[in-house]
């Protein structure tokens, strides 16, 4: 009798203060909306990320304000900790290490979800989607589900990626035999299940859905290689937006839906963004494999052929003699760290009254826009840098195309070859620039796809082989004398 | 308020979300990432109601870890974003 009547209270609570509190929720969503807005430019940017602060704080305050608190001191201790832990990671994180920070950080957005859904499970009339009795109105079990389901494969999917990311586990692809029909079958599984919990609320249901959603997660992501994880951390990235969209209908938190369909769409347009890029489906991508088998894509035809190998000293004369020199950058200049040297380079040069540009493609580095934040953190002004579209145009104006890192995103079999596997990606025209020169640590290795790339054997290139920082360093004090 | 209501805010919100993010700059499609991240942390506030209420010490416990998880990546989403986007300059005219 008592549980019953602090239930209700409990109950009453939630509703009580709703139209201050719903109105406070919608204006963290518009704040929230704002944050994303301001990202349309540089300038506005910071601007922008200052609203979704607010936003945030608007909504956990409002949250702490309308109910009743019965663990203050809990709730804060957990705020410092969390807090705590975030802001030192943020501040101490290498900028070449963004990659697999936000693959953790989606994890995280998971875990909380699965949290906050057995939470709401199993103790429904705090949240308001129970009657005295316990028993969970259907739809809210339906969401509730759909959300544990969404967050639990952001986590295990998150995990598999962070761990590509960070090296800590190999990136080439993992092939299970039969993962489509394993995969399939889970999948199906999962969504039986949902659908058997709006008749059935036993505990078995809820603790089955978690744990298959936490091995589909695990499963997705590992047959996925290394260079195709630009595309997995745009999806988790919109799978963790989901899965708050979910939970917020559980609460029907307005600021939740908001962020959460923001944070859906959001991660869902880098993933075709990425995929386009790549030129391929996002089906493909998530079938995995791709970059698996080295020899199917050399298929017996390697000959020798001849190739020029360039020096330091080549390089630094050639393009202070240059008028428009053109950098590429790739995932192997933020293997090698050398996003620094490169623009103290890129300095003298302008020094010596040459036209220094970056050109960047879409799935340059691991992560979309990852090489734009490198060079942002080493100085390079963000109007130097530009996208493969707008700067295509301009080799064949370029005395000096130097390439760093890339080698996929240069390869003019994909404008070629049709047996090629990455047949249909838009590339940068290298091949039109007067000189080409190619950092690359060794003849031997190929690109991601496994392809060999004829810019190597061109007349006007020379190969530059050498790690790629150290080869920066002795352009630039080649460049000095 | 009903579920057509709250269906309603939601599609709408795809909506805005698709405009809105095919504005941004791909130059900033990384801090994009990172602010996502950190705005899909308010999820922080299911987090603060299961770990609040009486009644279960589970769901308050279950619940408290999620504050702890949310707020790692509100604090640092936001820190590491603001980081990102002081180091964007333009180039200094003479």
């Amino acid at each position: 009798m008592s549980f019953a009547l602090l239930s209700e209270a409990a109950a009453d609570a939630v509703h009580a203060a709703s139209p201050w509190a719903a109105l406070a929720y919608l204006i963290s969503g518009v704040l929230f909306i704002l944050a994303l807005r301001g990202l349309s430019s540089p300038a506005t940017s910071r601007a922008g990320n200052r609203y979704g602060m607010v936003g945030m704080t608007i909504a956990v305050v409002t949250t702490l304000y309308t109910h009743s608190i019965a663990s203050l001191p809990e709730i804060i201790g957990a705020l410092a900790i969390g807090g705590g832990v975030g802001f030192v990671t943020a501040r101490k994180i290498k900028m070449t290490d963004m990659p697999q920070l936000v693959a953790a950080f989606h994890s995280l957005v998971g875990l909380a979800a699965v949290l906050v859904g057995l939470a709401a499970y199993l103790n429904p009339v705090a949240f308001g989607i129970a009657g005295a009795d316990g028993v969970i109105e259907p739809q809210s079990r339906i969401e509730m589900g759909l959300g544990i389901a969404i967050g639990a494969i952001t986590f295990s999917g998150s995990v598999i990626a962070f761990l590509k990311l960070a090296g800590k586990m190999s990136g080439s692809p993992i092939m299970l035999p039969g993962r489509h029909v394993l995969n399939l079958g889970t999948l199906v599984a999962i969504v039986g299940l949902v659908a058997w919990f709006t008749q059935d609320q036993s505990q078995w249901v809820i603790a089955t859905i978690t744990v298959l959603s936490f091995i589909i997660g695990f499963l997705l992501i590992i047959p996925i290689g290394g260079a195709d994880m630009p595309v997995v951390v745009s999806m988790l990235n919109s799978y963790s937006g989901w899965a708050a969209a979910a939970m917020g209908f559980t609460l029907h938190n307005t600021a939740m839906i908001i962020t959460g369909a923001l944070v859906g769409s959001s991660g869902a347009i880098l993933s075709y963004i990425m995929c386009k890029a790549m030129n391929r489906s996002f089906l493909s991508v998530i079938a995995g494999g791709f970059g698996a088998a080295p020899e199917a894509a050399s298929g017996g035809a390697k000959e020798q052929r001849p190739w020029k190998r360039g020096s330091a000293e080549d390089a630094a004369y050639m393009m202070k003699e240059a008028e428009n020199v053109i950098i590429i950058p790739g995932y192997g200049m933020a293997v090698s760290q050398a996003q620094h040297v490169l623009r103290e380079m890129g300095d003298q040069l302008k020094a010596h009254g040459v036209n220094v540009k970056y050109a960047i493609h879409p799935v340059a580095g691991r992560m979309p826009g990852h090489m734009n934040v490198l060079l942002a953190e080493a100085n390079v002004p963000y109007d130097e840098v530009f996208e493969l579209e707008d700067i295509n145009g301009e080799f064949a104006q370029a005395d000096v195309a130097f390439i760093i890192g890339a080698n996929d995103v240069v390869n003019p079999a994909a404008k070629t070859d049709k047996s090629s596997p990455i047949y249909g990606m838009p590339v940068f025209d290298v091949d039109k620039a007067k000189t080409i020169f190619f950092v690359k640590r060794s003849m031997g290795g190929v690109g991601y796809a496994g392809v060999d790339n004829d810019v190597f054997y061109m007349d006007q290139t020379m190969m530059l082989l050498a790690d790629a920082k150290k080869m920066v360093e002795d352009i630039v004090k080649a460049l000095a004398h | 308020m009903d579920f057509i209501a709250i269906l309603s805010i939601f599609v709408m919100a795809c909506f805005v979300g698709y405009y809105v993010v095919w504005s941004v700059t791909p130059a900033l499609h990384t801090p994009l990432m990172a602010v996502t991240n950190a705005i899909s942390s308010v999820i922080v506030v299911g987090a603060l109601v299961a770990s609040a209420a009486e009644g279960s010490a589970v769901s308050k416990w279950l619940g408290l870890g999620a504050v702890v998880l949310a707020s790692v990546n509100i604090f640092g989403g936001f820190a590491v974003t603001e980081r990102m986007l002081a180091m964007y300059k333009k180039k200094e005219r003479k």
